[in-house]
C-alpha cells in the first residue's frame, strides 16, 4: 500500500514538473516569436529604406506593401522609448502610465461586460436546452443581433444608459454603458457554445441519470454543465477578446472618455505629430487581450484540465 | 411459457408486451411482439439474440427508459415507472458511462449524492463498493486512467452502491477483449453470489450467457419474440466449468435455438 502511495506521490510530483516545463516552454516560444517578428519588421524597414536610398523605385514597396518611412513604420525602438516619454509637452506622466490607466479602465468595462455576458449567455443556453421552441424562435434574433454594426448600437446604448436609468439605486456611469456593449458581444458565443456543450452529455449518461430518477436540476448540475465545460471555455476565450474589442469600439463610438478606445482615437487623429504613440497604445490593447485570454486559460486549467489530465499510470 | 422458477417471488413480470417504433409511419418497426416473461427474485437471467431482436429494448422497458406499446411491465410488484422512481434497479451499459470529471470514488458516490445520502455514509459505502469490485487502491483516480475492464467494474460498483434489488446490464462487457471479458464474468458472478441481487443481463455471446446465467432467454428478430427459455443448471461456476461437457452441451443447445429460429422464419 505504501509503495502505491509513494508511486502516486512521485507521479504527482512529475506532473507538477511537467506542467511547469510546459509553462516555461510556452513563454519561451512567445519570446522567440516576439524576437522573430521584431526582426521581420526591422528588416523589412531596412530593406525599404535601402530601396528608397538607391532611388530604384521598386514597384512593390510603397505601392503594394506598406511604405517604410518613419511616419508609416516608426522604428521599434522609438515605440519602446515612447512608453517612457510624456505624450505631450505639458503631460505630468509618461505615456506608459497613461496607457496603463486607460487599459485598466477598459479592462473594468470589459470584465463586467464579460461576466454579464457569460451569465446571460449561459442562462439563454439553459433555457434553450429546456424549451426547443425557444431555441428555434430565438436563434434568428441572436444571429441578427450580432450582424447589426456595433457603431450603430453603441451610441444608442450610451444615450439610453445616461438618459433613462435614473431610477437605479446607483449612478449610471458612462463606462457601464460600455460594459453593456461588451455584454452584447460576449453573450452570443457563450450561448451558442453553451447549448452545444449542454447537449454534448453522453446518451448513456443521460439514461443513467434517468435511471437514478434524478431531477432536471440535478441532471443539469451534475451532468450537463460539467460536460459542457470544454465548450464553455472555448467560448469564454473568444468572449474575453471580444469583450475587449467591444469595450474599445464602444468607447470610441459612444464617445466615452478614460479608456484605451478614446486614447487610440486621440492618437490616431494626431498621428502625424507622433506615430509611435498610436503604436504604443495598440500594443497596450494587445497586451490587455493576451492578459484576458491568459486569465481564462488559467481558470480552465484549474477547473478542467488539471482534474482530467491523464496521470499516465495504468 | 412464462418462467417456471421454483416458488420464489417474482422480481420482473412482463405480460403480453409489444413495442412498435414509428407507429403508422413507413419506417414502422415491430421491435417486440407478445413478450411474456417472469424473472424470479435473486436469479441471474440472460437475454440473447441477434442484433435487432429487441433484447436491449426489453431491458429498457424493465428500466422504464422506454414504454411498451401494449401489455404491462411490473417490477417488484409495481409499474416499471414507479420502480424507477423508487430506485429499485441499477444499470450498467456497454459504455461505462463514467463521468470523466469525477474520480472513481466520486463516480460511485454520484447516485448516493443524488439520493441525499450524508457525506460520511457516502464515503463509507463507496469504500465498501470499491472493496467489492477490488479497486480500493484506485479510489482517487480518474476514469481515463483505468483500463476498460476496470471502468466497467466501477460502473457496476456505481450501479450497486445505492442497494437496488435489481441489476440491469446491457452488454456491459461487449467492448472488452476476450481475456478481460472472462475475468469480468467471474467477477460479476462473485458479486451476484455475495449480494443476492436479481440480474438481467443482455448479451450476444453464447458462452457468456451460458456461463453466467441460471436461465437463458433466446430471442429472434422482426418482430422480436422469445423463441426459447433454457434452464442452465450448472451449479456454482468455476474455472473448469468452461471446459466441462455439460457447459458445451448448453452452449450447443442455445446455439441450436438461435439457429432454429433463423431458418424457421
Amino acid at each position: 500500500m505504501t509503495t502505491r502511495e509513494e508511486t502516486n506521490r512521485a507521479i504527482a510530483r512529475h506532473e507538477r514538473n511537467a506542467a511547469a516545463r510546459r509553462g516555461v516552454r510556452r513563454v519561451a516560444v512567445f519570446l522567440v516569436f516576439l524576437v522573430v517578428l521584431s526582426i521581420l519588421y526591422t528588416g523589412y524597414k531596412a530593406f525599404g529604406s535601402a530601396v528608397d536610398d538607391a532611388q530604384t523605385d521598386l514597384p512593390v514597396v510603397g505601392r503594394i506593401l506598406p511604405r517604410t518611412d518613419d511616419l508609416t513604420m516608426p522604428p521599434l525602438l522609438d515605440i519602446a522609448v515612447e512608453f517612457g516619454q510624456p505624450p505631450q509637452r505639458n503631460s505630468s506622466k509618461p505615456l506608459g502610465a497613461f496607457i496603463g490607466e486607460a487599459a485598466l479602465f477598459t479592462l473594468r468595462e470589459a470584465a463586467f461586460g464579460f461576466l454579464l455576458g457569460a451569465v446571460l449567455g449561459l442562462g439563454l443556453a439553459i433555457f434553450m436546452l429546456r424549451k426547443k421552441w425557444f431555441e428555434r424562435g430565438l436563434s434568428p434574433y441572436l444571429v441578427a443581433s450580432q450582424t447589426v454594426p456595433l457603431v450603430a448600437i453603441a451610441p444608442i446604448i450610451v444615450i439610453w444608459g445616461s438618459k433613462s436609468l435614473g431610477w437605479l439605486p446607483f449612478t449610471w456611469e458612462p463606462w457601464m454603458s460600455v460594459s453593456i456593449i461588451a455584454t452584447y458581444l460576449t453573450f452570443f458565443p457563450v450561448a451558442m457554445n453553451g447549448i452545444k456543450g449542454l447537449q454534448s452529455a453522453d446518451a448513456a449518461a443521460m439514461e443513467l441519470m434517468r435511471s437514478y430518477a434524478a431531477t432536471r436540476r440535478q441532471t443539469l448540475l451534475k451532468l450537463q454543465l460539467p460536460a459542457s465545460m470544454p465548450y464553455l471555455f472555448a467560448a469564454f476565450k473568444l468572449a474575453a477578446t471580444v469583450a475587449i474589442v467591444g469595450a474599445i469600439v464602444g468607447e470610441i463610438s459612444g464617445g466615452v472618455r478614460g479608456g484605451l478606445g478614446r486614447l487610440i482615437l486621440d492618437y490616431a487623429s494626431r498621428y502625424t505629430t507622433g506615430p509611435p504613440r498610436l503604436y504604443a497604445s495598440v500594443v497596450g490593447a494587445a497586451v490587455l487581450g493576451i492578459l484576458a485570454v491568459g486569465v481564462v486559460t488559467l481558470l480552465e486549467y484549474v477547473a478542467v484540465t488539471r482534474r482530467q489530465a491523464a496521470r499516465g499510470a495504468r | 411459457m412464462t418462467g417456471s422458477d421454483t416458488g420464489s417471488k417474482v422480481a420482473v413480470s412482463i405480460e403480453s408486451v409489444s413495442k412498435v417504433f414509428n407507429r403508422g409511419k413507413p419506417n414502422e418497426v415491430r421491435a417486440l411482439d407478445d413478450i411474456n416473461l417472469d424473472i424470479s427474485e435473486g436469479s441471474f437471467v440472460s437475454l440473447i439474440g441477434p442484433s435487432g431482436c429487441g433484447k436491449s429494448t426489453l431491458l429498457r422497458l424493465m428500466a422504464a427508459l422506454t414504454h411498451p406499446t401494449g401489455g404491462s411491465v411490473t417490477v417488484n410488484g409495481k409499474s416499471a415507472d414507479k420502480a424507477r422512481l423508487d430506485r429499485d434497479y441499477g444499470m450498467a451499459f456497454q459504455t461505462s458511462g463514467l463521468f470523466e470529471w469525477r474520480t472513481v470514488t466520486q463516480n460511485i458516490e454520484l447516485p448516493l449524492q443524488l439520493m441525499g445520502w450524508e457525506k460520511a455514509d457516502r464515503k463509507a459505502r463507496a469504500d465498501e463498493m470499491l472493496e467489492l469490485v477490488k479497486l480500493a487502491e484506485f479510489a482517487t483516480h480518474y476514469p481515463r486512467e483505468l483500463s476498460g475492464g476496470m471502468q466497467q467494474r466501477v460502473a457496476i460498483a456505481r450501479a450497486l452502491a445505492f442497494r437496488p434489488s435489481l441489476l440491469l446490464m446491457d452488454e456491459p462487457f461487449g467492448a472488452l477483449d476476450e481475456m478481460t471479458r472472462e475475468h469480468m464474468q467471474t467477477e460479476v458472478l462473485d458479486i451476484w453470489a455475495r449480494t443476492g441481487k436479481t440480474v438481467v443481463f443482455v448479451t450476444h455471446s453464447i458462452p457468456e450467457a451460458v456461463f453466467l446465467s441460471q436461465r437463458v432467454i433466446v430471442m429472434s428478430p422482426r418482430p422480436g419474440r422469445i423463441t426459447a427459455d433454457i434452464e442452465v443448471p450448472l451449479g456454482v461456476r468455476g474455472f473448469e466449468t468452461r471446459e466441462s461437457n455439460r457447459f458445451f452441451e448448453k452452449v450447443t443447445e442455445v446455439r441450436e435455438a438461435l439457429r432454429f429460429d433463423k431458418g424457421g422464419r
